[in-house]
């Protein structure tokens, strides 16, 4: 299954490989090389690490509607911020009374606005399976929603883009209101445990960290075999022309609507192990500046390839721990510049690249 | 210091006509032993002398009292002191100071306000209609039958319609405390339709009223203004939406340009906004000492700042992605991630100030329920004007027929030896200067720093999408009438929760109309 | 179901040509701003007839084509589906799953894709989205796709990607991609463009061969062409039928001469 799914998946196979070798190293070197070994890894980094595997997860589900159905979603962070906040709920309800006010049954934002009693779309957070469920279910529904609307009516391009980010801006001014719910400005945070394990403790950073690893590899066979089938093959026939695939006789709009929605989906598990990794959840997901940039990095790592996002989420993710670190003012020229230069110059993507490369020497080869 | 001065000027000039003034007319003599006695009441009654007396000297007498310059000698020399130095109130000569023995005259809070009173009341004699008509409406709230009396006399004599109107108003004011009920019933009556809010404060006890008929007549009044006032409110909210309006359309008609003429998605058209803004503030800095002109100077400044770094935008990136939206799109976000990055290392990651010049602030007062302010009005007509100029460069000039060629048929056009590179970047230029010069008018109404674009890239690319991409009216129409939505949602939904709205509509909008308002017909329509 | 072979999943309604014709055009009227692009076009075709149309640019054969299919809906007039489908209540995909296939004037073909998967796409079938999420190509749809690619002769470029081909072998795919379908009814525009006389002559066969069992109309600017294979020619003109008949009669119809060869 798993081979057939990987055939003809060069890219695929080393990039789950060298995951798959991560995962299970970085515990090791964690967990048995002591703290001063310079092999150790510390566990902050191993949450570093997870984030960027959410990263690449929410990459993943970018590359998905943006390199094979052709859709530029410009507000793919919203889907990764809903279920960020569905599992930030379940976390807040599990701080119980340890929080600053000690009101078992309020978070303290709401004791805070002098709310008397939880709201009814809080109602199941305090359960693991519920909010597991609306992690994925939220993200779905919406983009469900805005899908079927917007492809039904046919709008397209860059109009769908501009759609897409007025829809993430919309959610941005919504979830800034106190009057919401979600603890306004502030967001959620101040997260204690999760199933009863300390957020704080090694143990579950690196559960979280396999964890985020895990969904990474699931959410790309999952894309990979989606792309294999026939589906994916209409997929592409919709993104390279659309209206002869409606000649054919298939329904476009539903075709976009169910890979937009998956693709919201993963977007929303993304956002779910992200939380936890990073111990807040604020409406700045919802920025459209963060819903561009998952897509600078799908572009860099090679639209169309799925493990071209994973290595580009990674790579621009990683740049920006080490500039904002070293120079702070710096990391936003080099963002805007590789807006410009991947777009200009690169519009293959990295993957690209290493493509040209060997279609070069296959065809030297053959001459040869 | 200056009333000080005033002061003692009035009463030296006034000195030489005392030696004409009658005796009669000199209030010196009632008013001195009341003053003497030093009692509230007494002091209340020289106050009352005062006023209604006919001595010339008297509103420097109540400014006097007022600022509490004058001062009583138990021999009975009333002195007006300032400043060290000393007059008499009777002969005009200076005393000797210092002399110790001169008590000041006190006033209480009541008196004051009682001297306040007496003086507007003179203002109601001042040469200057605005004197008089100030005056008049300061003393509409404490109208007493003796003033009404006062002023039934002066409209005889009043010239001026505005003055009369007050004084109309002040007598009908007045009449609702008449004895009799014919009088009261027509007061009433005629105070319908007035919005001065002291006739809402003195009709609404009324509609209380023991007598029936005064009550009755009072709710319909009442209601009148009410109703009036409504109409008046919403057409305040209109005037709030225009102006909202007027900066999404100066926001988005560049974009308008770029996006509808050219099909370029200019994600940087918020930061050349911003750097017209930031060219007013350094005009600003450069000419400090002319606030009031430099506003007019920094609308062609900027223009070409921002015009010559669109151009500088199209000739490096965009030209090579003609055709390629999406990744246009990409780019230009790129470069606005750098413009603003860059305004924050050279200039400052803060806002910076700019001022506004004196003739925007201000309002056009329409009556008292109703005013106008000053720049939102200027921001009206200066989109107007924008747009004007805009649709006349497109209609008119023959770069505006290039550019209508290329955006039709770009290869028919250049078989026609239109040179598109060249109309390319003119027209880009042209969308961006008008950014630049977008960007002088938000620099009066918001906070000028790095990230002032990126508030108004969503909205505006909303104006061009929802009103029609590639037609400048329907971004005039989409522009104006989200402005106006938006503040007519304003006072049930806030103001956030009313953008949201917003939002939302246009996005269930473009599902049922993907082309806008007003569609752009044609051959370039079609996909 | 399980072998998505002969039976129409997607439209309820079964084709109805009891009364011989298959396609009703009545009356229909579009105009583009103005412009009046078809004009009270009626056109009737039966089952089995290979139909050809002319018309000088303009005619508006390719407007006709986009209302057939959905593509464009008239502002009056009906289109009927045999007695029972009613063409203007339906989107195009219900339309081609109906069993109206078209091949385009500019060849267009999914680029990216292999030849083979051109043809698996085209497919007639279950074109729902669960469904293609499992297809898997049974053995008698491989044989058909191996069969249509010996007729329309790209056996050998069975993994080429369809962007690599030539116009003339774009062509090919595309009436391969039309075969596949096995519509009742072929919409076919300018089918030999591009075309070397050699393979005009067997794209004329193949089309001849094919009615009979289908339908075909034919839009085809080549006389020559339009000859060598129509029974019945109809002539657009100015949104409407000017003249009808058989090649004979039609080119001798003064009406025809008139406007082919001007005032």
């Amino acid at each position: 299954m798993l081979l057939t799914i990987l055939r003809n998946d060069r890219g695929g196979q080393i990039m789950l490989s060298v995951l798959l070798a991560t995962l299970i190293a970085v515990p090791l070197l964690n967990l048995l090389v002591p703290a001063g070994n310079p092999l150790h890894v510390p566990t902050y980094l191993v949450t570093l690490m997870g984030k960027y595997l959410t990263y690449a997860l929410l990459a993943i589900a970018v590359d998905l509607v943006w390199g094979y159905l052709g859709i530029l979603s410009l507000g793919h962070g919203a889907f990764f911020a809903l279920g960020g906040y569905a599992m930030g709920m379940y976390l807040m309800r599990q701080i119980g009374d340890r929080g600053v006010y000690g009101n078992p049954d309020l978070p303290d934002f709401m004791v805070f606005l002098n709310w008397k009693e939880l709201p009814w779309f809080w109602y199941g957070f305090d359960m693991f399976w519920f909010a597991m469920i609306m992690v994925i279910l939220v993200p779905g529904v919406l983009a469900f929603l805005f899908g079927w609307l917007a492809f039904r009516s046919r709008v397209t391009g860059v109009y769908l883009s501009i759609m897409t980010q007025a829809l993430t801006y919309a959610l941005l001014l919504a979830f800034f209101r106190n009057e919401m719910g979600f603890g306004g400005n502030n967001g959620l945070t101040d997260f204690k445990d999760i199933l009863g394990f300390s957020l704080q403790a090694d143990g579950t950073r690196i559960a979280l960290f396999i964890a985020s690893g895990i969904a990474v590899i699931a959410g790309y066979l999952l894309c990979r075999y989606i792309i294999n089938s026939k589906l994916g093959r209409v997929v592409v026939a919709i993104r390279d022309a659309e209206s002869r695939t409606r000649f054919v006789g298939y329904k476009v709009e539903n075709y976009k609507v169910w890979v937009f929605t998956v693709s919201a989906m993963l977007a929303g598990i993304a956002g779910a192990l992200y939380v936890p990794q990073v111990g807040i959840i604020n409406p700045g997901e919802f920025s459209p500046l963060n819903s561009i940039e998952i897509v600078i990095w799908v572009a860099i790592g090679g639209r169309a390839t799925l493990y071209g996002a994973v290595l580009g989420a990674i790579l621009v993710n990683y740049s920006k721990t080490v500039f904002t670190g070293l120079m702070p003012e710096s990391w936003l020229f080099m963002l805007g510049a590789l807006f410009v230069l991947v777009t200009l110059y690169l519009p293959q993507g990295l993957a690209g690249i290493v493509n040209q490369f060997k279609a070069r020497r296959s065809s030297k080869q053959v001459t040869a | 210091m200056m009333k000080h001065l005033l002061t003692l000027f009035l009463f030296s000039l006034l000195s030489i006509t005392n030696a004409q003034a009658t005796q009669e007319n000199d209030v010196l003599p009632t008013i001195l032993p009341l003053l003497q006695e030093n009692t509230v009441a007494s002091k209340q009654q020289a106050i009352n002398t005062i006023a209604t007396s006919s001595d010339p000297r008297k509103a420097a007498y109540l400014q006097a009292l007022l600022a509490g310059e004058l001062y009583l000698h138990p021999d009975g020399t009333l002195a007006l002191i300032t400043n060290n130095q000393a007059l008499d109130a009777k002969t005009t000569e200076a005393l000797q100071l210092p002399d110790t023995e001169f008590k000041k005259i006190t006033t209480t809070n009541n008196l004051r306000s009682q001297l306040r009173k007496a003086l507007e009341q003179l203002n109601m004699t001042d040469p200057d209609p605005k004197v008089r008509l100030q005056a008049a409406t300061n003393l509409l709230s404490t109208i007493t039958p003796e003033i009404a009396q006062y002023w039934r006399q002066l409209l005889g004599t009043e010239t001026d319609s505005k003055v009369k109107a007050a004084l109309q108003l002040g007598l009908d004011l007045a009449d609702l405390n008449a004895t009799e009920k014919s009088t009261r019933l027509q007061a009433i009556q005629l105070l319908a339709g007035n919005l001065a809010p002291e006739v809402r404060k003195r009709l609404q006890p009324l509609t209380t009223d023991s007598d029936p008929d005064i009550a009755q007549a009072a709710q319909r009044s009442l209601k009148q203004i009410n109703d009036q006032i409504k109409l008046y409110s919403y057409a305040e909210t209109l005037f709030f939406g225009l102006s909202l309006g007027s900066v999404l359309v100066l926001a988005a008609i560049g974009l308008a340009i770029t996006f509808g003429v050219m099909g370029v998605i200019n994600m940087a058209h918020g930061e050349l906004m911003m750097l017209g803004a930031y060219t007013t503030y350094f005009i600003q800095q450069l000419l400090p000492n002319f606030i009031d002109y430099s506003l007019i100077l920094a609308i062609p400044a900027a223009f070409i700042v921002s015009g010559l770094m669109g151009i500088l935008i199209e000739r490096t990136v965009i030209r090579h992605l003609y055709g390629r939206p999406l990744e246009t799109l990409l780019a230009t976000f790129g470069i606005s991630l750098i413009l603003q990055q860059l305004v924050r290392t050279v200039v400052s990651p803060q806002n910076v100030p700019v001022a506004n010049p004196s003739w925007m602030s201000g309002s056009l007062e329409i009556n008292s329920v109703l005013s106008l302010t000053y720049n939102r009005l200027y921001i009206v007509i200066f989109c107007l004007i924008v747009f004007t100029l805009l649709f006349m460069v497109l209609r008119k000039t023959n770069l505006g027929l290039q550019v209508r060629a290329v955006s039709q048929n770009r290869a028919m056009a250049r078989a026609m030896g239109v040179r598109s590179a060249r109309v390319d970047a003119l027209t880009f230029g042209l969308g961006s200067g008008i950014a630049g010069v977008a960007g002088v008018a938000l620099s009066q109404l918001t906070n000028v720093g790095p990230n002032l674009g990126q508030s108004y890239i969503i909205d505006s690319f909303m104006v061009v999408v929802f009103g029609g991409v590639g037609n400048l009216w329907g971004t005039l129409v989409a522009g104006l009438s989200l402005g106006v939505v938006n503040k007519l949602l304003e006072p049930w939904a806030g103001a956030v929760l009313a953008k949201i709205l917003v939002l939302i509509f246009i996005i269930l909008f473009i599902q049922k109309r993907p082309r806008g308002l007003f569609p752009q017909k044609g051959r370039a329509a079609g996909d | 179901m399980s072998d998505g072979e002969g039976a129409r999943f997607i439209t309820e309604q079964k084709l109805d040509t009891s009364h011989k014709a298959i396609l009703y055009l009545e009356d229909l009227n579009v105009s583009f701003d103005g412009f009046k692009a078809i004009n009270n076009l009626s056109l009737y075709i039966d089952k089995g007839e290979l139909r050809c149309i002319i018309g000088p640019n303009g005619a508006g054969k390719t407007t006709m084509m986009d209302i057939i299919t959905g593509k464009t809906k008239p502002d009056s007039g009906q289109a009927w589906f045999g007695q029972t489908i009613d063409l203007l209540k339906m989107t195009e995909p219900e339309i081609a799953n109906a069993g109206i296939g078209r091949k385009f004037q500019k060849p267009t073909v999914f680029e990216s894709h292999t030849v083979a998967e051109n043809l698996e796409l085209a497919m007639h079938g279950n074109k729902s989205v669960w469904y293609s999420l499992k297809a898997k190509l049974t053995g008698t749809q491989q044989f058909l796709i191996d069969d249509t690619l010996r007729t329309i002769g790209l056996t050998e470029h069975y993994y080429r990607p369809a962007g690599a081909l030539s116009h003339g072998q774009k062509q090919w795919l595309e009436i391969g991609m039309l075969l596949v379908q096995e519509p009742h009814l072929m919409l076919v525009d300018e089918p030999v463009a591009g075309m070397t006389h050699q393979e005009m002559d067997r794209t004329a066969e193949l089309l001849v061969s094919l009615a009979g069992e289908r339908s075909v109309v034919v839009v085809e600017h080549d006389m020559e062409f339009v000859r060598s294979i129509a029974d019945k020619v109809t002539v657009l003109h100015q949104g409407s039928v000017l003249a009808e008949g058989s090649m004979d009669e039609v080119q001798n119809d003064p009406r025809v001469i008139e406007v082919y060869l001007g005032e």
